[in-house]
C-alpha cells in the first residue's frame, strides 16, 4: 500500500514538473549519437551516390563498398537503434512514472556495450578488412573484429530491451488490476520484438567468428543468410512499430484530436509482435534450396504483416477526420485542409504516412513470388527501402524531435524553428521522390544495386541507365542538405533554444470509449504464439538446410 | 467495431486472399514459381563435378539448350553465348566461391547462385539481339566488372 501511494505520488510529481533529469541525460546521449551518426551516415550516402553516377571518382584509400558498407551499418543499424532507445526511454519515463535506478544504469550499459561494438565495426571497414556490406553473406569473411562488434552492438540492445521489460513489470505489479498506459505498450511491443528478433542474427555472428578465426572450417551458407533475414526483416517492423507509436499516441494530442481506440492500437501491436520475424523469408525468394512449397508458405506469412497495417491506416485517418471535423472541416474532403500543415510536428509524421501508401505497395510487390523475380537485386530495391525507412520511419522520427528534445532539455519550440522543420520537411520530401523515384524506375529496367559506377564495357543497356542515376545524386544532394538542417535543428533544441516548457504529448481515449480489456496484457501468451509462428515458418527449412546441405563453404576474402 | 471499419477490413483481407490465390494458381499450375532448385554440390570441388568439369552450351533438343555455367569472381564460364532466336534455354548454374546473383537485364531472369547449391532458371529467348548478363549479388571488389552477353541470333 505505502508502496503504491509513493508510486502515484513520483508519477503524479513526473507530470507536474516535467521531465526527470537523470532519464533526460539517458535520452539526450542516445539522441545525440543518433544524429551525430546521421550526419555521417549522410555524408556517406551522398558520396555513394555521386560515386555510382560516375560523377566522383574516390580516392585509393576508399572504394565504394567500403562506404556503401558503412553507409549502411551506420543509418539502419546505429542511427535506428540509439534513436528508438533514446526515444522509447523518455516515453517508459513519462508514462511509467520515471526509470528505476537499476533500468538507468542498464541503459548507460547498453550505451556504452553499442560504442564499444560501433567503434569495432567502424575501424575494421575503414581498414578495408570487412567490405562485406551490412548483410555480411558468408562466404565473404570479414575481420573477426568487425563480427565482435556486431556482438557488442546487440549486447547493448538487449541490454537496454531488459531495462525496459524490468521498468515495465514493475509498473503493472504496482498497479494491479489495470492496463498500462498506451505508450508505454508500444515500447514494450518494440523491445520484445527487438530481442526475440535478434536471437537468430546472434546465432549466425557467432558461428561466424570461430570460422573468420579458422578456428571452424566451413559455414553453412543458407543457415547464416535465413538466420540474417529472420532478424533483417524484423528490424523494419521494430521502426514501423516506433514510427506508429507516435502516429496513434502523440499525434492526437498535438492536432487537438482523440485516440482512435486504445484497444485498436494494442491489437495492431500485438499483431505485428506475433507475425513478424517470418517476413524476412521473401528475402530468400530466388534463392536454391528451398522448395517452391516452402516459399509459398512465406509469401502467405509475409503477405499477412499487411493486414495490421491496414487496420493503421484505417484507425489514423478516421482520427484525423474527427479532429479535421472539431477544428470545422465541412463537406466530405473538409476535414483534410482544416488539419495543422504548417505545424511540423504534423507535417513530417502526415509526409511519413502517406509514403507508406506506395511504400507498403511497393513491398507487396517484393514479397510476391514471381514478381519479386522482376525486382529483386535491382536498384528498385534501394528506392522501396528508402521510401519506408527513409520516409515512413524517418521522416516520423525527425518529426518526434520537435517536441521530444525541447520536452527533454526543457526548452521551447520557437515559431522559427517549427518553419525551419516545415522547410526541412519539404527539402527532404522532395530529395526522396527524386532519389527513390529513380530508383524505383531503373530497377525496373534492370538496373542492378550495390554495384559501383559501371557501363559494363559501354554497353547500351547499363548506357540508358545512367541518367537515371544522375537523378539519384540530385536527389542525394538534397537529402544530405536536410541532413544537415535535421542535425542542425537538434542539437540547437537540445543546448541553445530559449528555456521553457515543452508538453509531452500523450493523446487521449475518446469519451464515450469502453475499457480496454486486461487480456491485452497477456504478453506471455504473445510471446507463445509468436514463437509458435517462428517454428511454423523456420523448422523446416532450417532442419533441411542442415541435414540436406552438403559440405560449407570455407571463408573467402574477394576484395 | 465500426462499421466502416469492418467493412474496409473486410475488403483488405479479401484482397489479400485473391491476390495469395492468384500467386498461387500462376506458381502450382501455370508453373511461373520462382528459382528454387534443390541439388547440392560440394563449392571446393565443382571443377571435378559433373556437369560443371564441362560447362559450356549444350543443344538437348530442337532449339532446346542447356547452358552449364559457374560463376566465380569476377565472371560468368562460359562467357559471350550465343543462341538462335525462339530458343528455350536452360541455365544450370552454381558458384565457385561467394554468393553471385544471375541477371539478364531486360528479361524476368533473376536468380541467386549460392557456393555448394545447383540452380536452375529457364527462358525462351524470342527477341534477337544482346542482351546483357549480370551478377546483382555483391561479390567483391571487382562485383561491377563482372558480366557477360547472351546474343540471340
Amino acid at each position: 500500500m505505502e508502496q503504491s501511494i509513493k508510486e502515484t505520488f513520483r508519477e503524479k510529481a513526473n507530470k507536474g514538473l516535467g521531465v526527470n533529469p537523470l532519464d533526460a541525460k539517458i535520452s539526450k546521449s542516445y539522441l545525440s549519437v543518433a544524429f551525430i551518426t546521421l550526419l555521417i551516415g549522410g555524408i556517406l550516402g551522398l558520396v555513394q551516390g555521386l560515386q555510382r553516377a560516375g560523377l566522383l571518382e574516390l580516392p585509393a584509400w576508399l572504394n565504394y563498398y567500403q562506404v556503401l558498407t558503412a553507409h549502411g551499418i551506420l543509418l539502419i543499424l546505429v542511427f535506428t537503434a540509439t534513436f528508438t532507445i533514446g526515444y522509447l526511454y523518455a516515453v517508459l519515463s513519462h508514462t511509467l512514472g520515471g526509470l528505476l535506478p537499476k533500468v538507468r544504469k542498464m541503459a548507460w550499459v547498453g550505451l556504452g556495450l553499442m560504442l564499444l561494438g560501433v567503434v569495432l565495426v567502424v575501424i575494421t571497414i575503414l581498414m578495408n578488412e570487412a567490405s562485406v556490406l551490412y548483410t555480411f553473406y558468408p562466404p565473404l569473411a570479414a575481420s573477426p573484429i568487425f563480427y565482435i562488434g556486431l556482438v557488442f552492438v546487440v549486447l547493448g540492445i538487449w541490454s537496454c530491451s531488459f531495462g525496459a521489460f524490468i521498468n515495465y513489470n514493475h509498473w503493472r505489479k504496482n498497479h494491479r488490476g489495470q492496463v498500462t498506459p498506451l505508450y508505454a505498450f508500444f515500447a514494450m511491443g518494440v523491445f520484445i520484438l527487438w530481442f526475440f528478433g535478434s536471437i537468430g542474427v546472434t546465432v549466425e555472428v557467432l558461428t561466424l567468428i570461430p570460422w573468420s578465426l579458422g578456428w571452424k572450417e566451413t559455414i553453412n551458407v543458407m543457415v547464416s543468410r535465413t538466420l540474417f533475414w529472420s532478424f533483417g526483416h524484423t528490424l523494419v517492423n521494430i521502426w514501423y512499430i516506433v514510427a506508429i507509436s507516435a502516429w496513434y499516441v502523440a499525434i492526437p494530442k498535438i492536432i487537438g484530436g482523440k485516440v482512435f481506440s486504445d484497444k485498436l492500437a494494442r491489437v495492431v501491436v500485438i499483431l505485428l509482435v506475433i507475425l513478424n520475424i517470418p517476413g524476412g523469408f521473401h528475402h530468400q525468394i530466388i534463392d536454391p534450396g528451398i522448395s517452391e512449397s516452402v516459399k509459398f508458405l512465406h509469401v502467405f506469412m509475409s503477405t499477412s504483416i499487411a493486414f495490421p497495417s491496414l487496420m493503421t491506416a484505417f484507425a489514423i485517418f478516421a482520427m484525423f477526420e474527427r479532429a479535421g471535423r472539431k477544428r470545422g472541416g465541412k463537406g466530405l474532403l473538409g476535414w483534410f485542409t482544416k488539419l495543422p500543415w504548417g505545424d511540423v510536428r504534423f507535417l513530417a509524421p502526415m509526409i511519413a504516412m502517406i509514403a507508406f501508401i506506395p511504400g507498403g505497395a511497393g513491398g507487396i510487390v517484393n514479397t510476391s513470388n514471381q514478381m519479386n523475380q522482376v525486382i529483386h537485386n535491382t536498384m528498385w530495391v534501394v528506392g522501396h527501402f528508402h521510401i519506408t525507412v527513409g520516409v515512413t520511419v524517418v521522416l516520423t522520427f525527425f518529426g518526434i524531435t520537435y517536441w521530444l528534445v525541447p520536452f527533454l532539455s526543457k526548452r521551447k519550440l520557437t515559431p522559427q524553428m517549427n518553419r525551419l522543420g516545415v522547410i526541412q520537411t519539404i527539402i527532404w520530401t522532395v530529395g526522396m521522390i527524386f532519389m527513390s523515384g529513380s530508383q524505383h524506375l531503373v530497377g525496373l529496367l534492370g538496373d542492378p544495386r550495390r554495384t559501383s559506377f559501371t557501363t559494363y564495357g559501354d554497353h547500351e543497356i547499363a548506357l540508358s541507365w545512367v541518367p537515371y542515376e544522375y537523378v539519384m545524386a540530385f536527389g542525394g544532394t538534397l537529402l544530405l542538405l536536410g541532413v544537415i538542417i535535421q542535425v542542425y535543428a537538434v542539437f540547437n533544441m537540445m543546448f541553445f533554444a530559449p528555456k521553457g516548457e515543452t508538453e509531452f504529448p500523450l493523446g487521449e481515449a475518446e469519451e464515450n470509449e469502453a475499457p480496454t480489456p486486461l487480456w491485452t496484457e497477456r504478453w506471455s501468451i504473445w510471446i507463445i504464439l509468436m514463437l509458435m509462428v517462428v517454428a511454423m515458418a523456420y523448422v523446416v527449412p532450417i532442419v533441411d538446410f542442415v541435414v540436406n546441405g552438403g559440405p560449407g563453404s570455407p571463408p573467402i576474402r574477394t576484395w | 467495431m465500426h462499421r466502416l471499419e469492418e467493412i474496409w477490413l473486410g475488403l483488405s483481407a479479401g484482397i489479400l486472399i485473391l491476390f495469395m490465390v492468384i500467386v498461387g494458381y500462376q506458381t502450382f499450375a501455370l508453373g511461373m514459381g520462382p528459382p528454387s532448385n534443390k541439388e547440392n554440390i560440394d563449392p571446393e570441388q565443382v571443377d571435378q563435378t559433373a556437369p560443371f568439369d564441362n560447362p559450356g552450351v549444350k543443344k538437348v533438343g530442337e532449339n532446346e539448350y542447356e547452358v552449364v555455367m559457374t560463376l566465380q569472381a569476377f565472371g560468368f564460364t562460359p562467357s559471350d553465348i550465343e543462341v538462335p532466336a525462339g530458343a528455350e534455354v536452360t541455365f544450370t548454374m552454381t558458384s565457385k566461391d561467394v554468393v553471385h546473383g544471375f541477371q539478364v537485364a531486360g528479361t524476368n531472369i533473376n536468380a541467386m547462385v549460392m557456393p555448394g547449391h545447383i540452380q536452375e532458371i529457364t527462358h525462351t529467348f524470342d527477341e534477337p539481339g544482346e542482351y546483357l548478363v549480370l551478377c546483382n549479388e555483391y561479390c567483391g571488389a571487382g562485383h561491377q566488372l563482372m558480366s557477360t552477353t547472351i546474343t540471340v541470333k
